[in-house]
């Protein structure tokens, strides 16, 4: 049911899909008390991954934005297209 | 003989062949007016005469203030004298000078005052330019059968040509500017130039060549060819079939610019795309790095802004389904659960608190009723509890003792010690 890839792998894409399906879970309500408290714990550690990885971009982007002098400047896209 | 006849109806000039007839005096003495008159009929009722081109070289022109042109047109064995009313006049472009060779339409005719014939022209061309235009209409119709200037053929330029090929007369302007502009715009490009005559017999074959050779051995993106403004002469070669054939199937997308605006020639035709300019051709083909510097610049504002969003998007949903994780967290179940567990609990020890309540209270009852029953009543009424002293066994019966025996008497409040004196059988009191 619950896919235990090790979440410091996971892209963001992986790792919030995975919680939403969690939280959805969880608000069904039908798990046994231990269970829930397992998904729980890994809902939290993946959406603390998320923001990890949501700030290394936001402070990745802030780096390149002082190179607008016209140059050619590669710019680094995260593996995340929508 | 019925060509004459047919004419002179035509003419109306003279009711009837009796009138005419009448003009001929018997006495061949004519008039001079008559004479003319005659001579002038003549030709023009001459067919052959009427709605021609005639080639000549012009000599002796004169405009006088009347606007009508007067000049003779003449070979190596004859003059012909020539006039062309100014109304005609006005749709010359380019009026000849003594010495060109032209071609004049028109028909001939007698000046009855001058006692000269003339022609009278209503038309007026440089000489070859009929030949010329047939050649014209015949390659413009063929190559265009053959679908050679069809749209559809019509190919791309591409958008960032490194190598851009020119063919073009290496001492004229046109390449000039060709490379002012090229330098201007895309001077990341190399540029590539073939030589050729552009106006001459030579031409033709020379820039065919030129196309050829740079098509295989140049390496380029795309190819110009281009020659400056000049008379509808000097762009001849431009139209040949053998040079439109070459433009056609050149193995690169070509830009023409030859000419002005107004000049018609087939190799735009088959080029991919047509400028009116050597500049403009140029123009077409590079792109102007200004531009390139300004979509650079958009671009990587546009990749900012689009992954700034990105992120905001991202975080937003993140935000939401952390708090939506909270709110389904198991701490609400677990305080549920855990009232539930207290309020069984408070359940059960008030469950058993009240039984014990209950047993308490049979217990009491029981205790009073054991006590009216009991030892302590007995004994208050005055009966004694009899034991051995030593032993501690009860005495119920006089044969548990015998005189001597020590006893421990308990009676309602209180103890002693007695020693047995005698004993005598019988359940009560006699004597």
């Amino acid at each position: 049911m619950v896919k235990r890839k090790k979440i410091s792998s996971m892209n963001y894409e992986e790792a919030f899909q995975e919680m939403e399906e969690i939280v959805g879970q969880l608000e069904d309500g039908e798990l046994p008390l231990n269970e829930s408290l397992d998904l729980y714990e890994r809902g939290q550690e993946l959406g603390m991954h998320c923001t990890s990885l949501l700030e290394k971009a936001e402070l990745k982007l802030r780096q390149l934005v002082p190179d607008a002098d016209g140059s050619l400047v590669d710019v680094e896209f995260q593996p995340e297209e929508e | 003989m019925r060509d004459w006849l047919t004419r002179f109806a035509q003419l109306s000039m003279l009711r009837d062949v009796n009138s005419f007839m009448q003009m001929i005096p018997p006495a061949p003495i004519w008039t001079v007016s008559k004479i003319t008159r005659y001579i002038r009929q003549s030709l023009e009722m001459d067919h052959r005469l009427q709605d021609i081109w005639v080639e000549g070289e012009v000599s002796n022109l004169g405009q006088p203030a009347s606007g009508h042109l007067y000049f003779t047109l003449k070979d190596v064995d004859a003059a012909l004298r020539c006039v062309m009313w100014r109304s005609q006049v006005s749709r010359v472009e380019v009026l000849p000078r003594d010495g060109d060779r032209i071609e004049v339409h028109g028909h001939i005719s007698v000046y009855d005052a001058g006692g000269a014939y003339q022609f009278y022209a209503d038309q007026l061309r440089p000489a070859g330019e009929g030949e010329a235009l047939k050649e014209f209409l015949r390659v413009k119709t063929l190559l265009e059968a053959e679908g050679l200037f069809d749209p559809a053929r019509k190919r791309d330029l591409p958008d960032f040509p490194l190598r851009i090929g020119v063919v073009a007369s290496l001492t004229s302007a046109g390449l000039r500017d060709v490379l002012h502009v090229l330098e201007r715009r895309f001077p990341l490009a190399t540029v590539v130039v073939a030589g050729t005559a552009v106006q001459g017999e030579r031409a033709p074959d020379q820039i065919v060549t030129a196309i050829e050779s740079i098509c295989a051995a140049g390496d380029v993106d795309v190819l110009l060819i281009v020659r400056g403004g000049g008379s509808a002469e000097d762009l001849r070669a431009f139209s040949m079939e053998a040079v439109v054939r070459a433009v056609a199937e050149a193995a690169v997308p070509t830009v023409t610019g030859i000419g002005h605006e107004t000049d018609i020639i087939l190799a735009d035709y088959a080029a991919d795309v047509r400028a009116p300019t050597p500049s403009a051709a140029a123009e077409v083909a590079a792109p102007d790095q200004r531009e390139l510097h300004q979509r650079i610049i958009e671009n990587r504002l546009m990749i900012q802004a689009w992954f700034e969003n990105l992120l905001r998007t991202r975080r937003y949903l993140l935000d939401r389904c952390q708090a939506r994780l909270l709110a389904a967290s198991p701490a609400a179940r677990i305080a549920n659960a855990r009232q539930g567990v207290d309020a069984r609990m408070r359940q059960m020890s008030m469950a058993m608190t009240h039984r014990v309540t209950i047993r308490r209270g049979e217990s009491a009852t029981l205790l009073r009723t054991l006590e009216a029953i009991g030892p302590n009543a007995v004994l208050s009424r005055g009966y004694a509890i009899v034991q051995d002293r030593i032993e501690g066994t009860l005495v119920h019966s006089i044969r548990d003792v015998q005189p001597g025996s020590r006893l421990h008497i308990r009676v309602s409040d209180g103890v002693f010690q007695a020693d047995v004196v005698e004993t005598r059988e019988g359940s009560s009191e006699e004597g």
